[in-house]
């Protein structure tokens, strides 16, 4: 039983590091972030221009500064939203459980010419 | 239900919302959500290894509601339920087929139950994205996983005979 285990345990390790790798490989960047409270999007903001956003009324606050985009502050208990730092490539997330709250990076929309503008 | 399995699932519960409560007081290391040792699963996985699946369920899920109801609210309820279903489900099915470990079977645990909150965060908060986090939460959930099937390894082999 333990030699086996110990194979698995490996196996989910290395699939857990390989998509990992992959998903950090393949990273492009973003154009702009969406923020989302309880599935519905709230906004939207282009990477390249510098502002602070408050967001949900307030509860959470958004800056965007030198094409990166993070929040810096929050009213949940936690905080961790604040701690996960920033994010600038597609797919990167800060998640704010709480408020029900996600901030992604998005890329080109076809339809969406404001947001570069 | 005999007297003393009552009381053995009572008991069982009780330390499961109390190591719940521990856990929570400890600050995450890492920002992303979910991220937790799991010691409330050490009296999961032990009473699946001693009383049963049956029972593992009923202890998991009540603590589920309770440790919600006393310290948190519905939304943490419906991210812990999903995670501890599935995380249930993946574990009897596991120890089921009899081809692994004490230890298999909680990574197994602490992997799914991260899974679930992951996959139910993405329906609620519709946002993909959400699921990058996943290779984080599966190193952290079979780490977390280890040191916990160890733990209950050895309180098993304890205490089995005074449960049965």
């Amino acid at each position: 039983m333990k030699k086996r285990d110990i194979i698995f345990i490996c196996v989910i390790l290395a699939v857990a590091l390989l998509s990992l790798v992959a998903v950090i490989l393949t990273r492009q960047t973003g154009v702009g972030v969406v923020v989302k409270i309880d599935g519905k999007e709230a906004g939207k903001y282009p990477l390249n221009v510098n502002a602070t956003y408050e967001l949900n009324g307030g509860t959470n606050t958004l800056i965007i500064e030198d094409g990166v985009a993070f929040l810096v502050d929050a009213d949940c208990p936690d905080k961790l939203c604040v701690r996960q730092g920033k994010i600038s490539k597609k797919g990167q997330t800060i998640t704010c459980l709480p408020n029900k709250l996600t901030v992604s990076v998005c890329g080109e929309d076809k339809g969406d010419v404001d947001i570069i503008s | 239900m005999k007297p003393k399995k009552l009381a053995l699932l009572g008991i069982s519960i009780m330390l499961s919302m109390i190591l719940s409560y521990i856990e929570s007081q400890i600050p995450a290391f890492v920002a992303v959500p979910g991220v937790k040792v799991g010691f409330p699963n050490i009296v999961t996985v032990f009473v699946l290894y001693t009383l049963g699946p049956k029972d593992a369920c009923i202890v998991n899920i009540i603590r589920v509601f309770a440790t919600g109801l006393l310290f948190g609210n519905p939304i943490s309820i419906t991210y812990s339920l999903c995670g501890a279903v599935l995380s249930l489900v993946g574990m009897i099915a596991l120890k089921a087929t009899n081809w692994f470990s004490i230890v298999s079977v909680s990574v197994v645990g602490g992997v799914l139950h991260n899974v679930g909150q992951i996959l139910i965060a993405v329906i609620i908060t519709e946002t993909q994205q959400l699921v990058y986090y996943l290779p984080v939460l599966f190193i952290s959930g079979t780490i977390a996983g280890i040191v916990i099937g160890i733990a209950a390894g050895i309180i098993v082999k304890k205490l089995k005979h005074i449960i049965l």
